[in-house]
């Protein structure tokens, strides 16, 4: 099989053209934006050290950036989501720690795990990424309105993958 | 050394974290214009109340100096006024029945802060958007030219001076009206460097420079300084000319605004220029 780095250098490549050509462009309600490339973050192996973590979601953020000509904001929410990931991950282990080679998945995680750590995350990414964007604290609600719908739509879009991603290897 | 070393190590993940976080937002503020915006109006803002607050107590130690400028600049402008001439020739009456439409609005200002010592040195004033002032107006004082508004906030405004190396102003010779530009080469703060003179010009030293008017930023006549020293540049049609600039930097205090209500009509005008 290929090599875990491979897989995961794959799939940074894939999640950012997936994003930019096709995704950029679903605009539900004309503020409603999915942001699936989260998902490489999110899918991460949970022995990844943090540094390494940081450093791949500062690529894949600047990745994101230079195509929607934002350049830097992205990169701040998902470097700021990568550096919570540990913590999320340290809140939401098992009793006996996570095993060795374990993936973070609903296969080898639970439904319900899943969906908090996924949830967590995708929030806070989103929060970031939508405060920044309009740079001041005026409109704080119809901004959080705007986080709330667009993380819920990103969180339907990774659960989907998921099914999607480990099919085949059932 | 080794304790710091050792604390990075502990927390290098947080570190980490706080370098590329830091590093993403310099990236949004340089590459953002609407975000670069709003946050040089923050910090200008900021620094500038702070400097307010400093200046406040600062001001105190120049009040007498202060004082007997402003005696003076305002005997200076009551000779100015029409009432102190008296009508020489009283046969002769020439109604002069231009009307004089307003073009300049002075708005004076107090220095909050400025440099002088680095290559381009900047102004910052206490005077902004909620005074009326603009973007690339002129600043004068009591005895010449300032500089120019750079960035404009709520309540105060920077400004690159003359000794600036973006610093281009259109000045003339007072006495046969030949102008150049002046520009500041970053070596002295009282000198300033003419350019485009040609060498047939006849130049004496200690000739006045004023403001040519050309651009809508300063009016014409301004005083600008004097001829320092001039030579030929070898292997050119030009002089190399030095100027002494009336205006002292290092004690600015007071200035003034200029605001040109013509300025938009000019510039329409000088546009058409580039066009063909």
């Amino acid at each position: 099989m290929i090599s875990p780095v491979l897989h995961n250098v794959l799939r940074f490549f894939f999640l950012i053209v997936l994003q930019v050509l096709i995704l950029n462009n679903i605009n539900l309600g004309g503020f409603i934006n999915p942001y699936l490339y989260v998902l490489f973050i999110l899918m991460l192996p949970m022995e990844t050290p943090g540094w390494l973590v940081l450093l791949s979601a500062f690529f894949l953020g600047l990745g994101i950036d230079v195509f929607m000509q934002t350049l830097g904001i992205h990169v701040a929410a998902s470097v700021f989501m990568a550096y919570c990931r540990q913590y999320v991950l340290r809140l939401l282990s098992p009793r006996e720690g996570y095993d060795f080679g374990l993936q973070p998945s609903i296969r080898d995680m639970g439904f319900v795990w899943y969906l908090s750590f996924a949830g967590i995350l995708i929030l806070l990414h989103h929060c970031l990424l939508f405060f920044v964007e309009v740079f001041r604290f005026s409109e704080f609600f119809s901004t959080m309105g705007r986080v709330m719908l667009s993380a819920f739509f990103t969180l339907l879009l990774v659960v989907l993958s998921q099914f999607l991603a480990y099919k085949k290897s059932q | 050394m080794r304790n710091l070393v050792n604390l990075f190590w502990k927390y290098q993940f947080t570190l980490l974290f706080l370098l590329l976080e830091f590093v993403a937002f310099a990236l949004i503020v340089q590459y953002n214009k609407v975000h670069k915006a709003r946050f040089l109006n923050m910090s200008s803002a900021v620094a500038g109340s702070v400097y307010q607050a400093t200046n406040n107590i600062t001001d105190y130690f120049t009040l007498k100096r202060i004082n007997r400028e402003l005696a003076r600049e305002n005997a200076k402008l009551r000779t100015m006024s029409k009432d102190v001439f008296i009508k020489y020739r009283g046969e002769l009456v020439s109604i002069d029945d231009t009307l004089y439409k307003q073009q300049y609005k002075y708005l004076g200002a107090k220095v909050v802060n400025s440099t002088t010592n680095r290559r381009n040195n900047i102004l910052i004033l206490d005077r902004g958007r909620n005074q009326g002032v603009e973007p690339e107006s002129g600043i004068i004082c009591a005895n010449g030219i300032v500089g120019v508004i750079k960035d404009v906030s709520a309540n105060y405004c920077s400004a690159i001076s003359v000794l600036h190396k973006n610093t281009r102003i259109s000045a003339s010779i007072k006495k046969n009206n030949y102008y150049g530009i002046l520009k500041w080469d970053g070596k002295d703060p009282q000198y300033a460097t003419l350019a485009d003179i040609p060498k047939h010009v006849p130049l004496a030293l200690g000739d006045q420079l004023i403001t040519r008017g050309s651009s809508a930023i300063f009016p014409a006549g301004i005083g600008i300084g004097t001829i320092a020293m001039f030579e030929a540049i070898p292997g050119s049609n030009f002089y190399y000319v030095k100027v002494k600039l009336s205006t002292d930097f290092r004690n600015l205090s007071y200035v003034y605004v200029i605001k040109n209500l013509l300025k938009e009509e000019q510039l329409e005008l000088e546009a058409t220029f580039e066009d063909d």
